[in-house]
């Protein structure tokens, strides 16, 4: 979601990112969709609550068609749990604090 | 110091919650909006609004949101971000709980949870959405560019938002269960004369497969024919079902798997609970009338607290 407290991702930065083995949340937005609006605060609640434990990141999709088309992504909001490079989980959809919470904790 | 119990409570923040919390700020009532993600609802699912008074441009589901939203807040809106898990609705003060575990009490609730798109139940459709599967087309419609495209339905939204898919998609199929549609005359004029719309009427999807994503539906007609259509993606989009399942159904007499009936003053059978927008059980569900109804809502907690203090 476009906020200044979850970091931005490009295509250019993205392997390099999610290779680290500190598991990393990417949220796949774009500006024109309202659910990816409405899951904003949870995302931004998230970076705060894992900081040090998980990186969270958003990309934006008209940005950087690249990697949601590498991911087969067709629906937003999408968010993809990595770790070392590899797909843990993901989500599709406006979801709640508590279902993110579950995806996350299969990274820790 | 964190309060934890308010006159009133508004739950939701679509365009009932937020009218509810325009009236009930401007009214100085002491409340609280309680929403789940940020401000939205239903209504950011849609494309495009037309029919929303006062715009006569009409303006996207996510722009009249986030008017609503300033709005209320310019008159000193309370909200809060949290999820409620269950309800205790039984005594003269509420009690909500909330998924950390935490109570919040009121005097008098507006419900405003609303509805949510109501799932095909075919095999393949769990298992592909957000790989094909999709139920907004709004979110969706630009990563299937020069794509071939299935919606099902025949509302308002179906056939509107197939037209709003035809803006990416080269052909949209929408596929409906009977030999009409029931979408509003001028929605149905638009779709019959856009050339990359076709219909298939008289048939259910029974099955959804594709391996890494969609790549073709089953389709079964009213007498028994069954055949497959190649696909890129399925947007399904066959009504609603409530948000309900916070609320003590049985208290509320809810009725059509969880809808809330009030009567016009939008009192449910609980004394001091209203329920305003798509949660209540009615014909229409417009965004028009959901604000409506959530200002009527705010008066009618009014009275009722009134009525307790004297």
């Amino acid at each position: 979601m476009a906020s200044d407290k979850v970091q931005a991702i490009d295509d250019a930065a993205f392997t390099t990112v999610i290779s680290s083995d500190v598991p990393c949340l990417v949220d796949f937005w774009a500006p024109w969709c309202g659910p990816c609006k409405a899951i904003g605060p949870v995302i931004e609640d998230l970076a705060e609550e894992y900081k040090g434990k998980v990186t969270i990141l958003k990309m934006n999709v008209d940005d950087n068609p690249a990697t949601p088309g590498k991911y087969g992504i067709r629906a937003i909001p999408t968010l993809i749990l990595f770790k070392s490079g590899e797909i843990v989980d993901q989500i599709t959809g406006a979801v709640g604090k508590k279902q993110l919470v579950d995806l996350i904790s299969k990274a820790l | 110091m964190k309060k934890n119990h308010y006159a009133l409570i508004i739950l939701g923040s679509g365009p009932a919650g937020l009218s509810a919390g325009l009236y009930a700020a401007r009214a100085r009532i002491d409340h609280l909006l309680i929403e789940k993600g940020a401000a939205g609802g239903q209504v950011l699912l849609t494309d495009w609004v037309d029919n929303y008074p006062g715009f006569p441009d009409g303006l996207s589901g996510f722009e009249l949101i986030e008017k609503m939203e300033a709005q209320a807040r310019r008159f000193g809106l309370n909200t809060l971000t949290a999820n409620v898990v269950s309800t205790d609705l039984s005594q003269t003060t509420k009690s909500l709980t909330l998924e950390d575990g935490s109570q919040l009490t009121c005097q008098a609730l507006i419900i405003c949870t609303g509805a949510r798109p109501q799932r095909l139940e075919v095999p393949g459709e769990i298992e592909l959405t957000g790989k094909g599967v999709s139920y907004c087309a709004t979110c969706d419609a630009p990563f299937y560019r020069d794509m071939h495209v299935a919606v099902v339905g025949g509302g308002n939204t179906a056939v509107q938002e197939a037209g709003h898919l035809t803006k990416f998609a080269s052909r949209v199929t929408l596929i409906h269960r009977r030999d009409t549609l029931r979408a509003t005359k001028i929605v149905q004029e638009k779709a019959f004369a856009n050339k990359k719309i076709d219909f298939i009427w008289n048939s259910q999807v029974t099955g959804i497969e594709g391996e890494k994503g969609v790549e073709r539906i089953q389709l079964r007609d009213n007498d028994g024919h069954e055949t497959t259509l190649a696909v890129d993606g399925i947007f399904i989009l066959i009504g609603v079902i409530p948000n309900s399942e916070m609320l003590p159904l049985a208290l509320l007499k809810a009725e059509y798997g969880g809808f809330i009936p009030t009567d016009n003053e939008t009192r449910t059978a609980i004394p001091g609970v209203m329920a305003a927008g798509d949660i209540r059980s009615k014909e229409m569900r417009q965004i028009v009338n959901a604000a409506g109804e959530g200002a009527t809502a705010v008066l009618a907690a009014e009275q009722y607290l009134n009525h307790l203090t004297l």
